[in-house]
């Protein structure tokens, strides 16, 4: 079953991929929705942001970003950590948020 | 009716100037980007309504826009600079080994013959190339597999790639510069590569004539006489006229010989500009004045150009990317500065005014004369 996963992008990158505050993503199940496949998935969508989030090679995270969900930082957690029932079921959005860093 | 657009990248994104051939009022277009650094924006000579601009962030890593009516609007092509191989390492700034990682892209030269074809110079230190419009990139791996690539090492602003020169008469040849190796030379398309840096003398070095580690900051030429260099280094102000294979030292009596562009007129092969620069230790123009320098005589003889320009309490810099010059009669030389000037001579350097004077801190200016 096809889940629907809310993303909050930061300024820079909504501007980049013209959209909104925020946008949605599709994964396969709740069990598979987690950040690598909800990254997999929003660069698919919106192609312009790879190499933005999370390097193109490697797939690491890029260090001026983090990762949230239901308040938590998870940006440390494995790429293919189940996200928490909120965030699959659509109820809370899975946000990238960028460093308040910066001139 | 010529006229000229002139493409200011600044740390906070792209600005495109329009003026008539007179060159005495502007239109001021942008920010594009806004909130990016916009390390260069070029047009290609082949058709000048095609753009590319390479926009980055500490963030958000690195972005390619590309335009196709002359910078009204953009779209992102490829962004992915995947080194062909990994040849061992650099030299890190306390001299241990590193290895390459790529940063951004500091120089798009755009082919004299095809819009689609452009190089990329690139952090950490590399030629890349597009054939079909920055789509997709493939490094000139020839290059950074030379045997001195071990011995490269970054510059403060890092290890950069950042001077790209096509000789116009002769497709095989072309001259990159990185910061801090030196200069290297193509004979063969990009296949192999040979250092170009005798006759080089730098004194922050163990050994100051080294065949590489130089902290070359431009290099310029006339498109009629490709093979005599002119090379701003970091202290110097160099000349070659045997492509490359042996310089010498023109900074004459320059009120200090360090700084980054370096410049030649458009019609006059002897005619070079330069922006002296205090020192390596305070990045900003001497004595609170801001003047670019002019040697009609290919260096050695210089002559200070000031008119229009601040000279007192001034202290900004001008960076190795923000000096142009158009193909006008008479030649326009345009600059721009860390201050968020960009200035404009439109007789050759004898008299300047500002384009704007508060644009973010310009980091690169590119001009094209329009028919």
């Amino acid at each position: 079953m096809l889940r629907k996963i809310r993303v909050v992008l930061p300024y820079h990158l909504r501007n980049l991929a013209r959209v909104g505050a925020e946008v949605e993503v599709e994964v396969e199940g709740a069990e598979r929705a987690t950040t690598q496949a909800v990254l997999d998935a929003l660069e698919a969508r919106y192609p312009v942001l790879r190499g933005t989030i999370r390097d193109h090679h490697t797939k690491e995270r890029r260090a001026f970003l983090r990762f949230f969900a239901c308040g938590e930082d998870i940006s440390f957690e494995p790429p293919d950590a189940v996200l928490p029932a909120a965030v699959a079921a659509g109820d809370e959005p899975f946000l990238v948020v960028g460093a308040i860093a910066g001139g | 009716m010529s006229s000229v657009r002139v493409l200011v990248g600044t740390k906070k994104g792209a600005f495109i100037c329009t003026s008539d051939g007179q060159r005495r009022n502007w239109k001021i277009d942008g920010p594009h980007f806004g909130g990016w650094e916009i390390y260069h924006v070029k047009g290609s000579p082949v058709d000048p309504n095609r753009l590319y601009a390479s926009q980055s962030s500490s963030w958000f890593g690195q972005v390619i826009q590309r335009s196709d009516d002359g910078g009204t609007t953009w779209a992102p092509v490829g962004n992915e600079f995947g080194y062909a191989s990994m040849p061992g390492t650099h030299q890190w700034y306390d001299g241990t080994p590193h290895p390459w990682e790529f940063k951004r892209v500091w120089h798009f030269e755009p082919s004299l013959t095809d819009r689609d074809t452009v190089l990329a110079g690139v952090e950490d230190a590399a030629l890349f190339k597009s054939t079909d419009g920055g789509t997709t990139w493939n490094e000139v791996a020839g290059l950074r597999e030379h045997a001195s690539g071990k011995d490269w090492m970054p510059g403060a602003g890092g290890m950069c790639l950042h001077t790209i020169l096509l000789d116009p008469t002769n497709p095989n040849r072309m001259f990159v510069a990185i910061s801090a190796a030196g200069s290297f030379r193509t004979d063969d398309g990009g296949a192999t590569w040979k250092p170009i840096n005798k006759g080089l003398i730098s004194n922050f070095m163990p050994v100051p004539d080294a065949e590489v580690g130089h902290c070359v900051h431009r290099i310029a030429f006339h498109p009629s006489r490709p093979a005599t260099l002119f090379m701003q280094k970091h202290w110097d102000v160099m000349r070659s006229d045997d492509a490359g294979d042996n310089w010498r030292e023109v900074s004459g009596a320059l009120p200090s010989d360090f700084g980054f562009p370096i410049a030649v007129h458009a019609h006059e092969p002897e005619t070079i500009y330069v922006v002296p620069i205090k020192s390596d230790s305070e990045h900003y123009v001497p004595d609170g004045k801001l003047r670019v320098y002019r040697s009609r005589k290919g260096g050695e003889d210089w002559e200070a150009l000031t008119n229009g320009l601040p000279q007192q309490d001034c202290y900004v810099n001008v960076l190795r990317e923000a000096m142009a010059i158009d193909t006008l009669d008479d030649c326009g030389i345009y600059f721009g500065t860390t201050g968020g000037q960009v200035y404009v001579s439109p007789d050759s350097g004898d008299n300047w005014s500002a384009i704007g004077e508060h644009f973010p801190a310009v980091l690169s200016v590119e001009v094209q004369t329009l028919a």
